[in-house]
């Protein structure tokens, strides 16, 4: 055996072991109970078939009220522990340990957590595509009266335009396709063509709108502000504070201005404002590298209150198990 | 600091500088890794989250909600999925407990296929849990999913029962009572969306807040990598905004301040984005003191290297 293969050895064992520990006191590990409801359903009048239709829900419910009821009816058949809702527990916990395992070493459980993922997103990107975009809007346009009997009972009649404009997406995606085959390849040029010109269309107007003429408009700020307060006197350090980040606001577009202006060399007055300019940029680089840090951490915190939490029942912040 | 590449010949030899440099990462990993469980496991045992000092971009969004008189159409759209819930839920949470409490109509959408399950989930958790005398359908409804993106945004700019013809239990949108009145997106006075990235925040800017900027208001809460990008549309564009992890504690800790009763302690639920606040001062002290040691290692390194 390789050292590595006796390293993930040891880490394995010293893990069951300490699981197997935790599992033996207190509560124990992470189970599921759920509590069956009857939802109860009536149909509409011109339905042919029965007045209503009923069927059982299972709703996830805290172990807490599970014990509760246990006590009042050790016989009660209401609240369960559910099997398949545990194992979904532990699998999401195992896949999560899978994946922080690659912080220490690429190894085998890892790569089945990424490949599943992989598989899954695809498969799951595939049935939203079919599901919510081609059989209602696509298929449902052109066919409502199949879609409708076979799976999308509550589909609503489309209008004579909406299958008039289907015809031609639907000429446009088998175009898209034709770059399968072996000859003509070419012809896929002009659905892409559309797709580029429309999204230009609808990204400059909207960029031009939002991003610069509102985004200049919100530049154009008084250098000196009085601000007063509710007895109509004037507050002077929050006239100050006001005035300083609105100067500091207009030194700072001005000055990032200058360093992307490039025909002018950056000599002199333009060469110190684009210094200044890139002090802006360092501090704004600075402060999407703290968010992104704190998007992250967030991220982390969350998956390792799920491992506390859910499934080693370590704590108990939501009061679920009355620790 | 590098990966592993030991030359175990000359390490004692070597100044003190150079060995922190090639300090094993996985070190730090393991630090970091104790940083946000430690606090995790004092919150989850004593329950004590830190106090947090709401600034004006997540007070600008509680005041927006809080003018709003009862009754009023708010549009809630869920732009995100469970990826980004353990970032975003907390702040989606008290957006809706704020909504329902002032007892305003709430109108859910996604632009994500599955913001519509994490929507679900929320109208679960807040309202019908908290909330049961609102009615679906008079108070509140969920219209689901809708593929298209920026042009779904552009639909809504025009005709909010083409874009969403039918609610998510398959009603039409027609027969629902509380959108009889409802023609197009300014109908809303205010449009909230908790954003994970595209098509979110930016795209609600740029393809419905720039056209009817005058007409609805637009408040957002947003990933902690996106909210750089957002700021610049604060306050005109944006009239309110929750950066990250943070923004959710500020805002959190409003709405409960807003809605504490006396004696009654706030459900656990509704901490959830102040419990992580915790882990992320300790999380950022370390990576404050990482930079301090990497930027000592760096000078010691010129300075050896100048002499």
């Amino acid at each position: 055996m390789t050292r590595q293969g006796k390293t993930w050895l040891i880490i394995g064992a010293v893990f069951v072991a300490l699981l197997v520990a935790r599992g033996m006191i207190g509560q124990g590990l992470g189970r599921v109970y759920v509590k069956r409801s009857e939802v109860i359903v009536k149909l509409p009048a011109s339905s042919t078939s029965a007045a209503t239709i009923s069927w059982q829900e299972w709703k996830q419910v805290p172990p807490l009220e599970f014990d509760a009821a246990q006590k009042a009816n050790p016989a009660q058949t209401e609240i369960s522990f559910s099997w398949p809702r545990t194992i979904g527990l532990w699998l999401a916990a195992f896949f999560t340990l899978a994946i922080f395992s690659f912080l220490y070493a690429d190894n085998p459980f890892y790569k089945i957590a990424e490949s599943l993922v992989v598989g899954v997103s695809a498969a799951y990107w595939g049935v939203i595509g079919f599901w919510d975009t081609l059989v209602p809007k696509m298929f449902g346009a052109l066919t409502p009266g199949l879609v409708k009997s076979l799976v999308q009972p509550s589909l609503l009649d489309p209008e004579n335009m909406q299958q008039i404009s289907m015809v031609f997406a639907l000429i446009l995606g088998v175009m898209m396709l034709w770059r399968l085959l072996p000859r003509g390849g070419w012809i896929s040029a002009w659905p892409l063509a559309f797709i580029v010109g429309v999204t230009a269309g609808l990204k400059i107007v909207s960029h031009v709108e939002s991003d610069l003429m509102a985004q200049a408009a919100a530049t154009m700020k008084p250098l000196v502000v009085s601000v007063t307060d509710a007895s109509g006197a004037i507050n002077i350090w929050a006239s100050w504070w006001a005035s300083v980040a609105n100067v500091l606001l207009v030194v700072g577009v001005i000055c990032c201005l200058a360093y992307f202006f490039f025909s002018v060399q950056h000599k002199g007055v333009v060469g110190g404002a684009a210094r200044v300019g890139i002090w802006y940029l360092m501090i704004t680089f600075g402060a999407s590298f703290g968010f992104t840090v704190m998007g992250r951490i967030a991220l982390l915190a969350a998956r390792v209150e799920f491992l506390f939490d859910d499934w080693l029942w370590l704590i108990d912040p939501n009061h679920f198990r009355g620790l | 600091m590098s990966s592993a590449n030991f030359n175990n010949t000359n390490a004692s030899a070597r100044p003190w500088f150079e060995r922190l440099d090639r300090i094993d990462r996985r070190w730090i990993f393991l630090l970091m890794f104790l940083a946000v469980s430690g606090p995790i496991l004092w919150i989850g045992v004593t329950g004590k989250t830190l106090p947090e000092a709401p600034t004006m971009a997540a007070r600008a969004v509680f005041e927006e909600i809080d003018h709003l008189p009862a009754h009023s159409l708010v549009l809630i759209s869920f732009d995100y999925d469970p990826a980004s819930a353990g970032e975003l839920q907390p702040m989606a949470t008290s957006l809706v407990r704020q909504c329902a409490a002032k007892n305003l109509r709430m109108v859910f959408i996604a632009l994500w296929p599955l913001g519509n399950q994490v929507a679900q989930q929320t109208i679960q958790d807040v309202i019908r849990d908290d909330y049961p005398a609102l009615k679906e359908g008079d108070d509140f409804v969920n219209m689901g999913y809708q593929a298209g993106n920026e042009a779904v945004m552009k639909l809504l700019l025009t005709d909010f029962a083409k874009a969403f013809p039918k609610d998510s239990r398959g009603e039409a949108t027609s027969n629902i009572p509380m959108l009889k009145d409802v023609k197009m997106a300014s109908n809303f006075p205010l449009l909230i969306s908790v954003s994970a990235g595209y098509p979110g925040s930016k795209e609600w800017v740029q393809y419905v807040i720039s056209a009817k900027n005058d007409e609805m208001n637009f408040v957002t809460g947003c990933t902690g990598v996106s909210a750089p990008q957002l700021y610049p549309y604060f306050p005109q564009q944006i009239a309110g905004l929750l950066g990250a992890i943070k923004g959710a504690a500020e805002y959190e800790s409003m709405v409960n301040a807003s809605l504490a009763v006396d004696g009654v302690a706030t459900a656990p639920k509704y901490l959830q984005a102040q419990r992580r606040m915790g882990p992320q001062l300790v999380a950022h002290l370390l990576m404050v003191g990482l930079i301090i040691v990497g930027n000592v290692i760096f000078f010691a390194r010129k300075r050896r290297g100048a002499a």
